[in-house]
């Protein structure tokens, strides 16, 4: 036995050696780029909420935090209700892109007091009825909610049950849609997809096989650059006429999508604060790099890094 | 899940002379009790049509789900003071966080100040190699060191070694608590009847609706990931665990037990060798639960390959989803191959010559010492520390994978939209305007008629006890809509199962051809394939029944394919003297006498399909799957979540319970 040991150790060694005599670079002794300078931000941590267009404003804003303003960014991939959840918890320090959401608001900002808004983002969030372009070019008059019955038997699929089909997406997006079709005596059916993903798909398939579609979506959004959904307009909205969720009968309002963050984070003086603070684009700004990402596929940094190079006196504005 | 390793040999042995007699008498009587049943139902269906049917809509709540709410809501509100928090769940947390990310220092991030973890991609896949070998085999050792070596060509080094160290947490949490219960459970029948309701609430309650209140108690990190996955994949090594230690010979305790030993000696020496091999087995299946749960850990933030496969489905990037789901089934095969390895080691170095066995300590010797220079290698040079090359290889799949579904889409979308609408419109729709628009007490009475005739009077009592309960959640209606899919799921995983599993039970070949096939499906995060069968078959409940079978055909071909192989070769070849041609072979003889697999698969496939019904929630099949998904993503909706998840799971009991006494009588 002693002897393989012997011959085993002897071997083992001379190949040791070998190798480590022809090594080449060593880990750590790389002339590092990212020298982490001055640690005054500190870690930053920037929830992102599982849509693209978050993606982006996330993508963006931690690129600037981590190369001009020398932050750790710990970028979390959580969705909006545990997100804010994680206010209180010390876990997350912002949400960069928040829609409405009346109720969080008053659970975490006016109840717990764990949250404070940090302003408007700049981008306008329209929510409503869309179909695809092929329809609205061949049936214009579509496009008017009141000529919606008149197609409605169009519209039927396998799942809604003789009526015509509205196909809901995601159940975390604000929607009256079931009172819409109610108040508005449509001969429709709200038909739930459950997903961001299954909804696309779904416009996707229609506008390629010429198919009968409409569903809830929105704006700024990176399908809407792939395919051109056109709205339908719903009677218009006013002030208040949304206040009783059962008696809907208006179009969504635009919401301008604003920024929250922690309590916490707000009094903490860290320049990442002052950043969110300040973040501020337009819908197109949101979409180029939401394209990046999703259609270009690139990373999130390189997509953030293609814009920041291009847009240099907005991300200075951001800073100041 | 329930039953996977409670094979129905027990209740084999069971059978004596009296009830057989009686059995023949009742063959004939069972299908005809049922057809009446079914016949009163349809005619009381046609004149108490719509009443009664407890529908409720998608934003209204119950008094019960309004509780839910404000429980949630006050653990949310008062967890920085309560001591239960900063004393309990904290320092568990803590724990478990300093696991994870000792792991994940090691392995997959950056730790202090190096910009790499300690060990690069060569020493692990030294480790992986060299441990393979010693616990298991030269040729597992080649397959892990292969299997791992692609996830870095595959452009998921990183990725992958997130998975891996969350997974080996998991695992390891899992099996401090499961070995010692599973073996409580094995020696009382007591703690057995105790533990098992709660080991089918945890691996049936939708992982959706406590991952929210997770994160509440655990905060968002490793830690609740971790126990997200504990809570999913530790009852398969308790159930197995306990089963291995039921399963040793009465005689050889008794023996150890005249020899004068206590109880702890025949524990350690007796029960737990003997069982070893049942427990390692028990420790397989945990592994493959914990990976069934990287993509849904994800939405807690949960490093790892979870997250690619995630983000890919949000711009629809079919490709990327597919490489990473791959790289998920292949890190599964390696686990499940080493791990099946080492279960059976033990004997086959018994049947292997003394020669090697002499020789197997200096070679594990010096392996060791191979790959402490590996991880010295790694830890040390850039080229060992960092996957080389940029992922080439990954991007390639991917783009073969886009292209594939890109075909799949253009050319069978008017095929199967046709195929979706008659199945729906011949099936679906009428069986479900069955179920939710008949009174519930009407259907309530049919499945405690149906359990009764099945499987005896106590099935049939557990059977009211669900409906009851059901009724409670307030999720009577969703629940049924539910239902009707699952049941026409269930049917159509039968048809398969029993297709593919003749066919692969006949022969070796095809069983040697398919079996990967089926591992993989089995393993391939539904996620990944939900985007082309969407662009198939639209949003629609069929869409989510197709996604069901997919993910649950595989255990009833090889639960079938099993009971095939079981039939004694002699009545096999006594049939064929008697001239019997293969189709009569088959349906006379080789199915017969399988029927108890056959309603072990059914068991199995049922339990799988309800475990999908939240991912059929995400592509459209509405009701309990769309509630959970609901309830996890708005505050409000939370408690309804909750209730649909407990429907999920009632449903699964019953069932369950129904398919397994049927299982006992039809082998009895």
């Amino acid at each position: 036995m002693a002897r393989h040991w012997r011959t085993g150790a002897a071997g083992l060694a001379v190949l040791g050696l070998t190798l480590t005599a022809c090594g080449g670079a060593k880990v750590g002794d790389t002339s590092s780029g990212s020298s982490s300078s001055s640690g005054k931000c500190g870690t930053f941590n920037l929830a992102v909420n599982p849509w693209v267009g978050y993606e982006a404003d996330a993508a963006v804003v931690a690129y600037v935090a981590q190369h001009q303003l020398g932050c750790t960014v710990d970028k979390k991939d959580l969705k909006e209700e545990i997100a804010w959840q994680g206010f209180g918890t010390g876990e997350v320090d912002a949400v960069l892109e928040n829609w409405g959401h009346d109720d969080l608001k008053k659970k975490y900002i006016t109840g717990q007091k764990t949250a404070v808004e940090a302003g408007q983002t700049g981008n306008k969030g329209i929510i409503g009825w869309y179909v695809p372009p092929w329809l609205a070019k061949a049936h214009p008059d579509i496009l008017n909610y009141a000529n919606l019955n008149k197609y409605a038997s169009k519209f039927k699929t396998s799942e809604s049950g003789g009526k015509g089909q509205l196909l809901d997406g995601d159940p975390s997006y604000v929607t009256n849609d079931a009172a819409l079709v109610k108040n508005l005596k449509l001969d429709f059916k709200v038909v739930y997809a459950g997903s961001e993903t299954a909804l696309i798909q779904a416009f996707r398939t229609a506008e390629k096989n010429k198919q009968w579609v409409i569903g809830y979506f929105y704006e700024p959004q990176w399908f809407l650059s792939e395919v051109a959904l056109k709205k339908v307009s719903l009677p218009a909205y006013k002030t208040g006429c949304d206040a009783v969720a059962s008696k809907v009968a208006c179009d969504y309002p635009v919401y301008d999508l604003d920024k929250i963050v922690s309590a916490k984070f707000a009094k903490s003086g860290s320049p990442a604060y002052n950043l969110v603070k300040n973040f501020n684009w337009t819908n197109e700004d949101q979409n180029t790099v939401a394209k990046y990402i999703a259609q270009d596929k690139l990373s999130d940094d390189a997509a953030a890094k293609k814009w920041v190079d291009a847009n240099k006196d907005k991300v200075d504005a951001w800073l100041k | 899940m329930t039953v996977a390793v409670e094979k129905p040999e027990p209740a084999q042995q069971v059978a004596d002379a009296a009830p057989e007699l009686k059995s023949s008498r009742r063959k004939v009587t069972r299908p005809m009790m049922v057809g009446a049943i079914l016949v009163v139902w349809l005619v009381l269906f046609a004149v108490l049509r719509g009443k009664q049917t407890l529908t409720l809509a998608a934003a209204d709540l119950t008094g019960l789900h309004r509780w839910f709410n404000d429980l949630n809501d006050s653990v949310g509100a008062n967890r920085n003071s309560n001591p239960l928090f900063l004393y309990f769940f904290n320092e568990i947390r803590l724990v478990i966080d300093n696991l994870v990310t000792f792991v994940q220092d090691l392995i997959s991030q950056p730790s202090g100040d190096r910009p790499l973890p300690q060990i690069g991609w060569l020493g692990v896949v030294g480790i992986a190699g060299f441990v393979s070998w010693a616990v298991g085999n030269w040729r597992v050792a080649l397959l892990a060191m292969a299997g791992f070596a692609f996830f870095g060509l595959q452009g998921l080094w990183q990725e992958s070694m997130d998975t891996l160290a969350l997974t080996l947490s998991a695992v390891l949490v899992a099996l401090v608590f499961a070995i010692p219960l599973g073996v409580w459970a094995g020696l009382s029948d007591r703690f057995n009847r105790i533990i098992t309701p709660f080991l089918d609430f945890m691996q049936t309650m939708p992982t959706f609706v406590y991952l929210a209140p997770l994160t509440l108690i655990f905060l968002i990190g490793p830690a609740s990931a971790v126990i997200a996955t504990v809570i999913y994949a530790a009852p398969p090594a308790i159930r197995i665990t306990a089963h291995g230690i039921r399963s040793v010979p009465e005689t050889t305790v008794e023996a150890a037990d005249s020899m004068g030993s206590t109880r702890w000696q025949s524990l350690l020496k007796v029960l737990l060798p003997m069982a070893k091999r049942t427990v390692v087995m028990g420790v397989n299946q945990t592994i493959m639960a914990a990976l069934a749960m990287v993509t849904i850990a994800a939405l807690i933030d949960a490093p790892g390959l979870g997250k690619t496969v995630m983000q890919a489905l949000q711009s629809l990037d079919v490709g990327t989803a597919f490489n990473a789901g791959l790289a998920i089934v292949i890190m599964a095969i390696v686990l499940d191959r080493v791990t099946t390895a080492s279960s059976t080691r033990a004997e086959e170095a018994r049947n292997a010559t003394g020669r090697f066995l002499k020789w197997r300590r200096p070679l594990l010797g010096s392996g060791a010492v191979g790959v402490v220079v590996l991880i010295y290698l790694s830890h040390t040079y850039l080229w060992a520390a960092q996957f080389p090359g940029d992922g080439t290889t990954g991007s390639h799949i991917a783009s073969a994978a886009d292209s594939v579904t890109t075909w799949v889409q253009d050319n069978l979308s008017g095929v199967t939209n046709a195929f979706r609408n008659a199945i729906t419109n011949g099936l679906l729709n009428p069986f479900q305007s069955l179920l939710t628009d008949s009174p519930w007490w009407l259907v309530g009475a049919v499945l405690v008629g149906i359990a009764g005739v099945l499987g005896g009077w106590k099935v049939s009592v557990t059977t009211a006890v669900c409906v009851g309960l059901l009724v409670g959640t307030g999720m009577w209606s969703d629940a049924m809509t539910t239902l009707a899919s699952t049941i026409v799921a269930t049917a159509l995983v039968m048809v398969f199962g029993i297709a593919f599993g003749v066919w692969m039970g006949r022969s070796m070949m095809v069983d040697r051809l398919l079996r990967p096939t089926l591992d993989a499906a089995q393993v391939m995060p539904p996620f990944v394939y939900l985007v082309p069968f969407l662009a198939l078959f639209g949003p629609s409940r069929f869409t989510a029944i197709v996604a069901a079978v997919v993910y649950a055909v595989p255990v009833a071909i090889k639960i079938t394919a099993d009971g095939i192989r079981d039939v004694p070769e002699t009545t096999v070849e006594a049939a064929t003297a008697a001239g019997c041609n293969t189709w009569q072979i088959i349906t006379k003889v080789q199915l017969p006498m399988a029927r108890s697999a056959l309603t072990l698969a059914t068991n199995q496939g049922l339990i799988y399909v309800l475990s999908m019904v939240v991912v059929g929630g995400l592509v459209g099949a509405g009701a309990l799957g769309y509630d959970v998904v609901a309830g996890f993503s708005q505050g409000e909706l939370f408690g309804k979540g909750l209730a649909a998840g407990l429907a999920i799971v009632l449903l699964g009991v019953m069932f369950d319970r129904i398919t397994q006494a049927a299982a006992r009588r039809t082998s009895a």
